[in-house]
């Protein structure tokens, strides 16, 4: 059953990014790129899936466990670090160069062409870099919490 | 086409609606750069078969849609340089951030997360300043 819903959810959201022109580039760019002709679309995507997600989270937070009986996502520190931040802006750099993030990058995977092939393989390479790349930001710059008075 | 914005919102509330189901009945954040990156680096032992069934979705139920379209332009580019460099910057980016769009968009900005909103600056700041640079700053794309 966990499976199925899980499949379920993956193929609304990939359906809702298809339906939204979400896997057409040139409407992420659009919206990105502020000095040439603006295309608001993604504010009403952002909107409409945000806005009934409010409800939903106020109704997870009255519950215990989910309706298949599987444990709620708890709260994590709201910690703002640097990976946060400097993660978002590379992160933002290849949104904007490609107009693809990870979701309809994978939903337009089956049809979009040899393109979204290699981006999806470039991502999932830059996925495998990353605790690599971790432990080097780690290194180079540790984190003074808890350091400080050893 | 100025009935964008309508589909706009209309894929949207579809968007919030795979969230929805992924929240209230598996119990988890519906965020695509998690889901697969989990799989990628093998933090995600606990519940693989669950992570698969979400991307399988994701990606199968997409192009049975396609056909209703007369066309289904994505723009993409065909540069292999751009494609490269951008896939790598959205990979290690959002695995480092721990999020992307649907994670800390979608689902952070409803939950009004503050780690969600300021992953949002960021990465609105950092996708418009490179097109910026790469479309009129150097004519790269």
């Amino acid at each position: 059953m966990r499976n199925f819903t899980a499949f379920l959810a993956g193929g609304l959201f990939g359906a809702g990014l298809l339906v939204a022109g979400m896997v057409d580039t040139a409407k992420v760019q659009g919206w990105l790129d502020v000095f040439g002709v603006w295309d608001p679309t993604l504010a009403f995507v952002m909107g409409g899936a945000v806005l009934p997600m409010m409800i939903v989270w106020r109704i997870a937070a009255r519950r215990k466990t989910s309706y298949l009986g599987l444990p709620m996502p708890g709260d994590f520190p709201q910690l703002v670090d640097r990976n946060l931040v400097l993660g978002s802006v590379l992160f933002g750099a290849g949104w904007g160069l490609a107009g693809l993030c990870p979701g309809p990058a994978l939903g337009a995977l089956a049809f979009g062409g040899w393109q979204f092939a290699l981006f999806v393989l470039a991502m999932g390479a830059g996925m495998a870099l990353t605790p690599a790349l971790r432990g080097l930001l780690q290194r180079l710059d540790p984190p003074p919490v808890g350091q400080d008075d050893a | 086409m100025h009935q964008d914005w309508i589909w706009g919102l209309v894929g949207g509330l579809m968007i919030g609606a795979g969230a929805a189901v992924y929240l209230l009945l598996n119990g988890r954040i519906m965020g695509a750069s998690g889901i697969l990156g989990g799989l990628i680096d093998g933090s995600a032992r606990d519940a693989t078969p669950e992570r698969v069934a979400f991307l399988a979705g994701l990606i199968a139920v997409p192009p049975l849609l396609v056909p209703l379209y007369r066309v289904v332009d994505t723009h993409v580019s065909s540069n292999i340089g751009v494609l490269i460099v951008a896939g790598l910057l959205v990979g290690v980016g959002t695995r480092l951030a721990n999020g992307c769009t649907s994670g800390h968009g979608v689902c952070g900005i409803s939950r009004l997360s503050l780690r969600g909103i300021v992953a949002t600056v960021f990465y609105l700041l950092g996708g418009g300043l490179a097109l910026v640079i790469a479309r009129h700053g150097l004519g790269l794309i």
